[in-house]
Protein backbone atom coordinates (compact mmCIF):
# COMPACT_ATOMS: atom_id res chain seq x y z
CA UNK A 1 0.00 0.00 0.00
CA UNK A 2 2.50 1.91 1.33
CA UNK A 3 4.89 1.30 -1.99
CA UNK A 4 1.81 2.38 -4.24
CA UNK A 5 1.22 5.89 -2.26
CA UNK A 6 4.84 7.62 -3.32
CA UNK A 7 4.86 6.68 -6.37
CA UNK A 8 7.46 8.76 -9.03
CA UNK A 9 5.00 11.25 -10.50
CA UNK A 10 2.88 11.84 -7.13
CA UNK A 11 6.70 12.99 -5.74
CA UNK A 12 7.03 15.00 -9.09
CA UNK A 13 3.84 16.86 -8.40
CA UNK A 14 4.77 17.34 -5.21
CA UNK A 15 8.46 18.77 -5.59
CA UNK A 16 6.82 20.63 -8.82
CA UNK A 17 5.07 22.81 -6.45
CA UNK A 18 3.50 24.63 -9.18
CA UNK A 19 2.07 28.32 -7.92
CA UNK A 20 3.32 28.18 -5.11
CA UNK A 21 3.37 31.78 -3.54
CA UNK A 22 0.42 34.62 -3.10
CA UNK A 23 -1.46 36.46 -5.55
CA UNK A 24 -0.55 40.21 -5.38
CA UNK A 25 -4.00 42.20 -3.88
CA UNK A 26 -6.60 42.57 -4.89
CA UNK A 27 -7.44 38.69 -4.41
CA UNK A 28 -9.88 36.45 -2.90
CA UNK A 29 -8.54 33.96 -0.45
CA UNK A 30 -9.11 30.73 1.67
CA UNK A 31 -7.77 29.17 4.19
CA UNK A 32 -8.06 25.46 5.64
CA UNK A 33 -6.31 24.14 8.37
CA UNK A 34 -6.21 20.23 9.49
CA UNK A 35 -6.20 20.03 13.04
CA UNK A 36 -5.19 16.83 13.11
CA UNK A 37 -1.68 17.51 12.13
CA UNK A 38 -1.42 21.02 12.03
CA UNK A 39 -1.21 20.92 8.40
CA UNK A 40 -2.45 24.41 6.53
CA UNK A 41 -3.43 25.86 2.63
CA UNK A 42 -3.96 29.29 2.38
CA UNK A 43 -4.93 29.79 -1.24
CA UNK A 44 -4.72 33.25 -3.11
CA UNK A 45 -7.22 34.17 -6.44
CA UNK A 46 -8.58 36.67 -8.63
CA UNK A 47 -11.23 35.86 -10.60
CA UNK A 48 -12.71 37.25 -13.56
CA UNK A 49 -15.88 36.68 -15.83
CA UNK A 50 -16.74 33.58 -13.82
CA UNK A 51 -13.35 31.58 -14.34
CA UNK A 52 -10.06 31.87 -11.95
CA UNK A 53 -7.59 34.38 -13.57
CA UNK A 54 -4.83 34.14 -11.14
CA UNK A 55 -4.05 31.49 -8.33
CA UNK A 56 -1.60 30.90 -5.98
CA UNK A 57 -1.27 28.47 -2.52
CA UNK A 58 1.03 28.76 0.55
CA UNK A 59 0.89 25.11 1.63
CA UNK A 60 2.56 23.63 5.07
CA UNK A 61 1.70 19.95 4.34
CA UNK A 62 2.49 16.53 3.73
CA UNK A 63 3.47 15.49 0.15
CA UNK A 64 -0.16 14.13 -0.47
CA UNK A 65 -1.24 17.87 0.39
CA UNK A 66 1.62 19.41 -1.24
CA UNK A 67 0.26 17.04 -4.38
CA UNK A 68 -2.99 18.14 -4.34
CA UNK A 69 -1.87 21.88 -3.88
CA UNK A 70 0.41 22.02 -7.01
CA UNK A 71 -2.79 20.32 -9.02
CA UNK A 72 -4.45 23.19 -8.79
CA UNK A 73 -1.66 25.39 -8.98
CA UNK A 74 -1.66 23.95 -12.35
CA UNK A 75 -4.77 23.49 -13.39
CA UNK A 76 -7.44 25.83 -11.77
CA UNK A 77 -6.13 29.06 -13.40
CA UNK A 78 -8.01 29.55 -16.50
CA UNK A 79 -11.00 27.27 -14.96
CA UNK A 80 -14.54 28.59 -14.48
CA UNK A 81 -15.38 28.59 -10.94
CA UNK A 82 -18.42 25.94 -11.77
CA UNK A 83 -15.95 23.44 -13.26
CA UNK A 84 -13.91 23.69 -10.20
CA UNK A 85 -16.90 23.35 -7.84
CA UNK A 86 -17.70 20.10 -9.79
CA UNK A 87 -13.77 18.72 -10.05
CA UNK A 88 -13.97 19.09 -6.19
CA UNK A 89 -17.09 17.69 -5.52
CA UNK A 90 -16.13 14.67 -7.46
CA UNK A 91 -12.76 14.11 -5.90
CA UNK A 92 -14.19 13.95 -2.81
CA UNK A 93 -16.23 11.54 -4.00
CA UNK A 94 -13.84 9.29 -5.49
CA UNK A 95 -11.59 9.49 -2.65
CA UNK A 96 -14.36 8.59 0.09
CA UNK A 97 -17.04 6.43 -1.86
CA UNK A 98 -15.07 4.97 -4.77
CA UNK A 99 -17.05 6.77 -7.37
CA UNK A 100 -15.55 6.65 -10.93
CA UNK A 101 -13.03 10.21 -11.82
CA UNK A 102 -14.92 11.01 -14.79
CA UNK A 103 -13.40 11.85 -18.35
CA UNK A 104 -12.37 15.65 -18.09
CA UNK A 105 -11.31 16.21 -14.96
CA UNK A 106 -8.08 17.26 -14.23
CA UNK A 107 -5.45 14.39 -15.64
CA UNK A 108 -3.04 14.90 -12.49
CA UNK A 109 -5.99 13.49 -10.32
CA UNK A 110 -5.70 9.92 -11.16
CA UNK A 111 -2.46 10.04 -9.56
CA UNK A 112 -4.10 9.91 -6.02
CA UNK A 113 -5.64 6.91 -6.73
CA UNK A 114 -3.49 4.47 -4.27
CA UNK A 115 -4.93 7.07 -1.31
CA UNK A 116 -8.03 5.94 -1.70
CA UNK A 117 -7.48 2.46 -0.05
CA UNK A 118 -5.44 4.66 2.52
CA UNK A 119 -8.71 6.42 4.78
CA UNK A 120 -6.86 8.55 7.08
CA UNK A 121 -4.72 10.33 4.35
CA UNK A 122 -7.81 11.44 2.31
CA UNK A 123 -8.27 14.78 4.05
CA UNK A 124 -4.71 15.31 3.41
CA UNK A 125 -5.22 15.55 -0.72
CA UNK A 126 -8.80 17.57 0.12
CA UNK A 127 -7.28 20.06 2.46
CA UNK A 128 -6.29 22.24 -0.60
CA UNK A 129 -9.40 21.93 -2.27
CA UNK A 130 -11.23 23.40 1.19
CA UNK A 131 -8.98 26.10 1.44
CA UNK A 132 -10.32 26.76 -2.92
CA UNK A 133 -13.63 26.62 -2.33
CA UNK A 134 -13.51 29.07 0.78
CA UNK A 135 -11.93 31.33 -1.43
CA UNK A 136 -14.42 31.08 -3.82
CA UNK A 137 -17.02 31.60 -0.79
CA UNK A 138 -16.72 35.30 -1.28
CA UNK A 139 -17.93 35.60 -5.22
CA UNK A 140 -19.49 32.16 -4.61
CA UNK A 141 -21.35 31.58 -1.65
CA UNK A 142 -22.48 28.04 -2.25
CA UNK B 1 21.71 -11.14 34.25
CA UNK B 2 20.93 -9.16 31.03
CA UNK B 3 17.16 -8.26 30.47
CA UNK B 4 15.18 -10.85 29.20
CA UNK B 5 13.42 -9.07 26.61
CA UNK B 6 12.46 -12.51 24.39
CA UNK B 7 10.19 -13.91 27.58
CA UNK B 8 8.77 -10.05 28.53
CA UNK B 9 8.11 -9.88 24.84
CA UNK B 10 6.14 -13.44 25.11
CA UNK B 11 3.75 -11.89 27.64
CA UNK B 12 2.23 -9.50 24.89
CA UNK B 13 0.05 -11.35 22.57
CA UNK B 14 -0.35 -8.77 20.29
CA UNK B 15 3.55 -8.51 19.41
CA UNK B 16 3.49 -12.03 17.86
CA UNK B 17 0.85 -10.70 15.23
CA UNK B 18 1.55 -9.88 11.73
CA UNK B 19 -0.51 -7.46 10.47
CA UNK B 20 -0.03 -7.19 6.34
CA UNK B 21 2.14 -10.09 6.85
CA UNK B 22 4.73 -8.17 9.01
CA UNK B 23 6.19 -8.47 12.27
CA UNK B 24 5.26 -5.57 14.52
CA UNK B 25 7.96 -3.11 15.70
CA UNK B 26 5.98 -0.69 18.03
CA UNK B 27 6.98 2.65 18.55
CA UNK B 28 4.22 4.31 19.19
CA UNK B 29 3.91 3.49 23.48
CA UNK B 30 4.01 6.84 24.45
CA UNK B 31 0.21 7.35 22.60
CA UNK B 32 -1.14 3.66 23.68
CA UNK B 33 1.42 0.76 25.25
CA UNK B 34 0.41 -2.86 24.39
CA UNK B 35 -0.86 -4.85 27.22
CA UNK B 36 -0.18 -8.21 28.80
CA UNK B 37 -1.82 -11.53 28.51
CA UNK B 38 -2.14 -11.30 32.34
CA UNK B 39 -4.25 -7.76 31.90
CA UNK B 40 -6.22 -9.48 29.24
CA UNK B 41 -7.54 -12.78 31.34
CA UNK B 42 -8.15 -10.48 34.47
CA UNK B 43 -10.09 -8.31 32.22
CA UNK B 44 -12.03 -11.21 30.95
CA UNK B 45 -12.05 -12.74 34.27
CA UNK B 46 -13.79 -10.08 35.56
CA UNK B 47 -16.58 -9.90 33.50
CA UNK B 48 -17.25 -13.63 33.07
CA UNK B 49 -17.33 -13.95 36.90
CA UNK B 50 -17.79 -11.03 38.66
CA UNK B 51 -19.63 -8.36 36.66
CA UNK B 52 -21.89 -6.53 39.06
CA UNK B 53 -22.56 -3.08 39.80
CA UNK B 54 -20.74 -1.49 42.79
CA UNK B 55 -21.31 -0.37 45.98
CA UNK B 56 -25.12 -0.55 46.58
CA UNK B 57 -26.36 -4.20 45.22
CA UNK B 58 -27.18 -7.05 48.07
CA UNK B 59 -26.03 -9.77 45.72
CA UNK B 60 -22.86 -11.78 45.60
CA UNK B 61 -22.31 -10.79 42.31
CA UNK B 62 -22.39 -6.80 43.18
CA UNK B 63 -19.94 -7.90 46.40
CA UNK B 64 -17.37 -9.41 44.47
CA UNK B 65 -17.39 -6.42 41.69
CA UNK B 66 -17.22 -3.97 44.64
CA UNK B 67 -14.37 -5.94 46.21
CA UNK B 68 -12.35 -6.41 42.88
CA UNK B 69 -13.08 -2.18 42.13
CA UNK B 70 -11.92 -1.34 45.87
CA UNK B 71 -8.69 -3.81 45.87
CA UNK B 72 -7.94 -2.08 42.33
CA UNK B 73 -8.09 1.31 44.40
CA UNK B 74 -5.20 -0.50 46.56
CA UNK B 75 -3.29 -1.13 44.25
CA UNK B 76 -3.17 2.16 42.84
CA UNK B 77 -1.86 3.62 45.47
CA UNK B 78 1.14 1.04 46.31
CA UNK B 79 1.74 1.91 42.67
CA UNK B 80 1.80 5.76 43.27
CA UNK B 81 3.70 5.21 46.72
CA UNK B 82 0.84 6.15 48.93
CA UNK B 83 -0.77 4.91 51.77
CA UNK B 84 -4.36 6.02 51.71
CA UNK B 85 -6.32 4.34 49.20
CA UNK B 86 -8.98 6.76 49.56
CA UNK B 87 -6.53 9.24 47.66
CA UNK B 88 -7.21 7.63 44.97
CA UNK B 89 -9.77 8.93 42.43
CA UNK B 90 -10.78 6.53 39.38
CA UNK B 91 -11.00 9.13 36.13
CA UNK B 92 -11.42 8.19 32.27
CA UNK B 93 -7.48 9.05 32.49
CA UNK B 94 -4.99 12.21 32.05
CA UNK B 95 -7.70 14.27 30.19
CA UNK B 96 -10.78 13.76 32.50
CA UNK B 97 -8.28 14.13 35.63
CA UNK B 98 -7.00 17.31 34.59
CA UNK B 99 -10.96 18.43 33.66
CA UNK B 100 -11.87 17.27 37.59
CA UNK B 101 -9.38 19.32 38.84
CA UNK B 102 -9.93 22.41 36.83
CA UNK B 103 -13.70 22.46 37.76
CA UNK B 104 -13.12 21.33 41.56
CA UNK B 105 -9.86 23.24 42.42
CA UNK B 106 -10.93 25.96 40.13
CA UNK B 107 -14.01 26.47 42.26
CA UNK B 108 -11.81 27.34 45.08
CA UNK B 109 -10.19 30.04 43.08
CA UNK B 110 -10.97 33.95 42.63
CA UNK B 111 -10.29 36.42 39.96
CA UNK B 112 -7.23 37.13 39.28
CA UNK B 113 -5.30 34.01 41.38
CA UNK B 114 -2.73 32.78 38.74
CA UNK B 115 -2.04 28.91 37.64
CA UNK B 116 1.77 28.20 36.04
CA UNK B 117 1.56 26.23 33.37
CA UNK B 118 4.54 25.65 30.45
CA UNK B 119 4.94 26.08 26.76
CA UNK B 120 5.81 22.10 26.62
CA UNK B 121 2.59 21.12 28.01
CA UNK B 122 -0.17 18.49 26.23
CA UNK B 123 -3.43 20.33 25.54
CA UNK B 124 -5.08 18.19 27.69
CA UNK B 125 -3.20 20.64 30.24
CA UNK B 126 -3.69 23.63 28.94
CA UNK B 127 -7.30 23.96 27.58
CA UNK B 128 -9.20 23.26 30.75
CA UNK B 129 -7.13 25.33 32.29
CA UNK B 130 -7.73 28.14 29.70
CA UNK B 131 -11.89 27.09 30.16
CA UNK B 132 -10.98 27.76 34.08
CA UNK B 133 -9.81 31.22 32.67
CA UNK B 134 -12.66 32.20 31.17
CA UNK B 135 -15.24 31.01 33.54
CA UNK B 136 -13.19 32.21 36.78
CA UNK B 137 -10.63 35.38 35.09
CA UNK B 138 -7.92 33.60 36.24
CA UNK B 139 -4.24 34.17 34.89
CA UNK B 140 -2.42 31.62 33.13
CA UNK B 141 1.55 32.24 33.66
CA UNK B 142 3.97 30.02 30.89
CA UNK B 143 6.96 28.30 32.04
CA UNK B 144 9.57 28.79 28.83
CA UNK B 145 11.31 25.98 27.19
CA UNK B 146 14.98 25.79 26.78
CA UNK B 147 16.66 24.92 23.42
CA UNK B 148 17.24 21.39 24.94
CA UNK B 149 13.32 20.92 25.30
CA UNK B 150 13.61 21.22 28.84
CA UNK B 151 11.54 23.06 31.49
CA UNK B 152 13.84 26.61 31.92
CA UNK B 153 13.26 26.19 35.36
CA UNK B 154 15.60 29.32 36.04
CA UNK B 155 12.38 30.87 35.05
CA UNK B 156 10.33 29.91 38.24
CA UNK B 157 11.70 32.56 40.36
CA UNK B 158 9.90 35.29 37.93
CA UNK B 159 6.75 32.97 36.89
CA UNK B 160 5.79 32.48 40.27
CA UNK B 161 4.39 35.63 42.88
CA UNK B 162 2.14 35.80 45.74
CA UNK B 163 -1.04 34.58 43.55
CA UNK B 164 -0.11 31.69 42.57
CA UNK B 165 -2.30 29.04 43.47
CA UNK B 166 -0.98 25.77 41.16
CA UNK B 167 1.39 24.72 39.76
CA UNK B 168 0.56 22.59 36.80
CA UNK B 169 3.48 20.75 34.77
CA UNK B 170 4.34 17.87 33.15
CA UNK B 171 6.29 15.21 34.97
CA UNK B 172 8.07 14.37 31.20
CA UNK B 173 6.97 15.67 28.05
CA UNK B 174 5.63 13.56 25.57
CA UNK B 175 7.63 15.32 22.89
CA UNK B 176 11.12 15.68 23.86
CA UNK B 177 10.85 12.60 26.90
CA UNK B 178 12.39 15.28 28.97
CA UNK B 179 11.94 14.46 32.95
CA UNK B 180 11.17 17.49 34.94
CA UNK B 181 12.78 18.04 37.94
CA UNK B 182 9.92 17.82 40.29
CA UNK B 183 12.41 19.04 43.38
CA UNK B 184 12.65 22.46 42.17
CA UNK B 185 9.08 23.00 41.17
CA UNK B 186 8.14 22.14 44.78
CA UNK B 187 10.66 24.25 46.24
CA UNK B 188 9.96 27.25 44.66
CA UNK B 189 6.01 26.37 44.85
CA UNK B 190 6.02 26.18 49.17
CA UNK B 191 6.93 29.63 49.88
CA UNK B 192 3.81 31.00 48.14
CA UNK B 193 1.87 28.56 49.64
CA UNK B 194 1.17 27.35 45.48
CA UNK B 195 0.10 23.93 44.89
CA UNK B 196 1.70 21.33 42.01
CA UNK B 197 -0.37 19.25 39.90
CA UNK B 198 2.06 16.85 37.60
CA UNK B 199 0.79 15.84 34.95
CA UNK B 200 2.26 11.71 34.80
CA UNK B 201 0.79 10.05 31.72
CA UNK B 202 4.21 9.81 30.08
CA UNK B 203 5.87 9.02 33.23
CA UNK B 204 4.02 6.46 35.04
CA UNK B 205 4.16 3.77 32.44
CA UNK B 206 7.95 3.74 33.42
CA UNK B 207 8.08 2.14 37.10
CA UNK B 208 6.48 2.46 40.26
CA UNK B 209 6.42 5.73 42.09
CA UNK B 210 6.74 7.63 45.45
CA UNK B 211 4.40 11.11 45.12
CA UNK B 212 5.44 11.52 48.74
CA UNK B 213 8.70 12.10 48.21
CA UNK B 214 7.99 13.89 45.14
CA UNK B 215 6.36 16.31 47.42
CA UNK B 216 3.63 17.13 44.91
CA UNK B 217 -0.12 18.04 45.56
CA UNK B 218 -1.60 15.89 42.94
CA UNK B 219 -0.38 13.32 40.04
CA UNK B 220 -2.71 12.09 37.07
CA UNK B 221 -2.57 9.21 34.49
CA UNK B 222 -3.74 7.06 32.31
CA UNK B 223 -4.74 3.35 32.41
CA UNK B 224 -4.13 2.80 28.87
CA UNK B 225 -0.25 4.20 28.84
CA UNK B 226 0.49 1.84 31.94
CA UNK B 227 -0.13 -1.40 29.49
CA UNK B 228 -3.58 -1.48 30.78
CA UNK B 229 -7.42 -0.69 29.96
CA UNK B 230 -8.49 2.58 27.94
CA UNK B 231 -11.15 4.42 29.47
CA UNK B 232 -9.59 4.67 32.74
CA UNK B 233 -7.03 6.67 34.90
CA UNK B 234 -6.36 8.14 38.03
CA UNK B 235 -6.23 11.21 39.93
CA UNK B 236 -4.06 10.94 43.18
CA UNK B 237 -4.56 14.11 45.63
CA UNK B 238 -3.51 14.29 49.14
CA UNK B 239 -6.35 13.62 51.66
CA UNK B 240 -6.61 17.35 52.14
CA UNK B 241 -6.70 19.10 49.08
CA UNK B 242 -9.39 16.55 48.02
CA UNK B 243 -11.67 16.69 51.21
CA UNK B 244 -11.62 20.77 50.63
CA UNK B 245 -12.70 20.38 46.96
CA UNK B 246 -16.43 20.71 45.71
CA UNK B 247 -17.65 18.24 43.72
CA UNK B 248 -17.23 18.25 39.42
CA UNK B 249 -19.76 15.92 38.24
CA UNK B 250 -23.05 15.38 40.22
CA UNK B 251 -25.30 11.93 40.26
CA UNK B 252 -25.57 8.65 41.69
CA UNK B 253 -23.35 7.35 44.36
CA UNK B 254 -21.22 10.67 44.55
CA UNK B 255 -24.19 12.02 47.08
CA UNK B 256 -24.71 11.76 50.71
CA UNK B 257 -28.27 12.93 50.93
CA UNK B 258 -30.27 13.82 48.13
CA UNK B 259 -33.46 16.55 48.97
CA UNK B 260 -35.79 19.55 47.47
CA UNK B 261 -33.72 21.75 48.62
CA UNK B 262 -30.27 20.85 48.83
CA UNK B 263 -27.64 17.89 48.49
CA UNK B 264 -24.59 16.61 50.43
CA UNK B 265 -21.85 15.15 49.04
CA UNK B 266 -20.27 11.90 49.70
CA UNK B 267 -16.71 11.96 51.55
CA UNK B 268 -13.61 11.31 49.06
CA UNK B 269 -12.87 9.44 46.67
CA UNK B 270 -16.57 8.75 45.60
CA UNK B 271 -17.60 12.60 45.78
CA UNK B 272 -15.50 12.79 42.42
CA UNK B 273 -16.94 9.37 41.25
CA UNK B 274 -20.27 9.74 39.87
CA UNK B 275 -22.33 7.27 37.91
CA UNK B 276 -21.07 4.07 37.28
CA UNK B 277 -17.57 3.79 36.79
CA UNK B 278 -15.56 1.77 34.78
CA UNK B 279 -15.06 -1.13 36.70
CA UNK B 280 -13.67 -3.68 34.47
CA UNK B 281 -11.10 -1.21 33.21
CA UNK B 282 -9.99 -0.10 36.82
CA UNK B 283 -9.97 -3.57 37.68
CA UNK B 284 -7.78 -4.20 34.38
CA UNK B 285 -5.53 -0.70 35.40
CA UNK B 286 -5.15 -2.82 38.42
CA UNK B 287 -3.89 -5.95 37.24
CA UNK B 288 -1.25 -3.62 34.57
CA UNK B 289 -0.07 -1.99 37.75
CA UNK B 290 0.50 -5.29 39.47
CA UNK B 291 2.44 -6.91 36.14
CA UNK B 292 4.24 -3.21 36.25
CA UNK B 293 5.55 -3.43 40.28
CA UNK B 294 6.51 -7.30 39.31
CA UNK B 295 9.06 -5.69 37.11
CA UNK B 296 12.68 -5.05 37.82
CA UNK B 297 12.82 -1.61 37.12
CA UNK B 298 16.35 -1.51 37.30
CA UNK B 299 17.06 -4.01 34.78
CA UNK B 300 13.97 -2.49 32.62
CA UNK B 301 15.26 1.16 32.78
CA UNK B 302 18.87 0.24 31.60
CA UNK B 303 17.17 -1.45 28.87
CA UNK B 304 14.75 1.02 27.21
CA UNK B 305 18.09 3.39 28.21
CA UNK B 306 20.70 1.37 25.63
CA UNK B 307 17.42 1.39 23.35
CA UNK B 308 16.86 4.75 23.38
CA UNK B 309 20.82 5.47 23.02
CA UNK B 310 20.99 2.75 20.03
CA UNK B 311 17.86 5.10 18.78
CA UNK B 312 19.31 8.79 19.14
CA UNK B 313 22.38 7.40 17.21
CA UNK B 314 20.67 5.76 14.52
CA UNK B 315 19.05 9.31 13.73
CA UNK B 316 21.75 11.34 14.28
CA UNK B 317 23.04 9.47 11.34
CA UNK B 318 20.48 10.24 9.21
CA UNK B 319 21.66 13.55 7.33
CA UNK B 320 19.99 16.60 8.21
CA UNK B 321 18.42 15.18 11.03
CA UNK B 322 17.46 16.90 14.57
CA UNK B 323 16.58 15.86 17.80
CA UNK B 324 13.94 17.72 19.51
CA UNK B 325 14.60 17.26 22.49
CA UNK B 326 17.68 15.92 25.12
CA UNK B 327 20.57 14.47 23.00
CA UNK B 328 21.57 12.30 26.22
CA UNK B 329 20.54 9.83 27.95
CA UNK B 330 20.61 11.95 31.18
CA UNK B 331 17.06 13.23 33.02
CA UNK B 332 15.05 11.99 29.66
CA UNK B 333 12.90 9.06 28.94
CA UNK B 334 12.95 6.71 25.59
CA UNK B 335 10.06 9.48 23.88
CA UNK B 336 12.45 10.73 20.93
CA UNK B 337 11.14 13.15 18.82
CA UNK B 338 12.97 14.52 15.66
CA UNK B 339 12.78 16.76 12.29
CA UNK B 340 13.81 15.69 8.84
CA UNK B 341 13.74 18.88 6.74
CA UNK B 342 11.85 18.46 3.70
CA UNK B 343 9.89 15.46 5.20
CA UNK B 344 6.40 15.55 6.50
CA UNK B 345 6.18 13.80 9.47
CA UNK B 346 2.97 11.98 8.35
CA UNK B 347 4.65 11.00 5.34
CA UNK B 348 7.34 9.66 7.26
CA UNK B 349 4.98 7.86 9.34
CA UNK B 350 3.60 6.53 6.11
CA UNK B 351 6.42 4.76 4.71
CA UNK B 352 7.71 3.13 8.50
CA UNK B 353 4.16 1.81 8.39
CA UNK B 354 5.17 0.32 5.37
CA UNK B 355 8.52 -1.43 6.95
CA UNK B 356 6.19 -2.47 10.06
CA UNK B 357 7.25 0.11 12.56
CA UNK B 358 4.79 1.70 14.39
CA UNK B 359 5.55 5.67 15.05
CA UNK B 360 3.75 8.89 15.65
CA UNK B 361 3.56 12.20 13.31
CA UNK B 362 2.35 15.51 14.07
CA UNK B 363 2.16 18.28 16.94
CA UNK B 364 1.13 15.40 19.60
CA UNK B 365 -1.33 17.50 20.84
CA UNK B 366 1.63 20.54 21.96
CA UNK B 367 1.09 22.72 19.14
CA UNK B 368 2.75 25.55 21.64
CA UNK B 369 5.74 23.11 21.77
CA UNK B 370 5.76 23.17 18.04
CA UNK B 371 5.89 26.68 17.46
CA UNK B 372 8.58 26.92 20.37
CA UNK B 373 10.51 25.27 17.40
CA UNK B 374 9.19 26.78 14.42
CA UNK B 375 7.79 23.38 13.25
CA UNK B 376 4.71 22.32 12.44
CA UNK B 377 5.03 18.83 13.97
CA UNK B 378 7.59 15.80 14.30
CA UNK B 379 8.28 12.14 14.38
CA UNK B 380 8.12 10.57 17.47
CA UNK B 381 9.58 7.12 18.72
CA UNK B 382 8.93 5.79 21.90
CA UNK B 383 10.40 2.92 23.80
CA UNK B 384 8.48 0.49 26.24
CA UNK B 385 10.56 -2.37 28.31
CA UNK B 386 9.19 -4.54 25.18
CA UNK B 387 11.07 -3.28 22.28
CA UNK B 388 14.05 -5.01 21.56
CA UNK B 389 17.38 -4.38 19.00
CA UNK B 390 15.21 -5.17 16.22
CA UNK B 391 12.88 -2.51 17.05
CA UNK B 392 15.12 0.25 16.73
CA UNK B 393 16.95 -1.28 13.15
CA UNK B 394 13.47 -1.45 11.77
CA UNK B 395 12.70 2.14 12.81
CA UNK B 396 16.08 3.45 11.66
CA UNK B 397 16.17 0.95 7.85
CA UNK B 398 12.81 2.88 7.77
CA UNK B 399 14.33 6.07 8.21
CA UNK B 400 16.51 5.70 5.38
CA UNK B 401 13.91 4.45 3.23
CA UNK B 402 12.02 7.83 3.84
CA UNK B 403 14.89 9.83 2.99
CA UNK B 404 15.50 7.69 -0.46
CA UNK B 405 11.76 8.42 -1.55
CA UNK B 406 10.79 10.92 -0.28
CA UNK B 407 13.43 13.90 -0.64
Amino acid sequence: MNDDLYHERLVALARAADNAGVVSPPALSGEADNPLCGDRVRMTLRVKDGRIAALAHKTRGCLLCEAAAAAIGRRAPGSGIEDVHSIAARLRDWLKNGTDLPAGTWPELADFAPVRAVKSRHDCVLLPFDALIQALKEVDPR
Amino acid sequence: MSFDVASLRAQFPILSERPGGRPIHYLDNAATAQTPQSVIDTVSRHEATSRGNIFRGIHRLAEMATEAYQNARGDVARYLGVADPDEIVFTGGTTAGINLLAHAYGDTLNHGDEILLSDLEHHSNIVPWQMLRERSGIVLRWLPVTDEGRLDLDALARQIGPRTRLIALSHVSNVTGAETDVGRVVEAARPVGARVMLDGAQRAPHGPLDLPALGVDFYVFSGHKVYGPNGIGALWGRREWLEALPPFLGGGHMIHRVARERSSYADIPHRFEAGTMPIAQAVGMAAALRWSMALDWKEATAHTQRLTERLLHGIASIDGTRIVGPLGLQGRIGVVSFDMPGLHPHDICQILDGHGVALRGGHHCCQILMDRFDLAGTTRASIAPYNDDADIDACIDGLKDAVRRLR
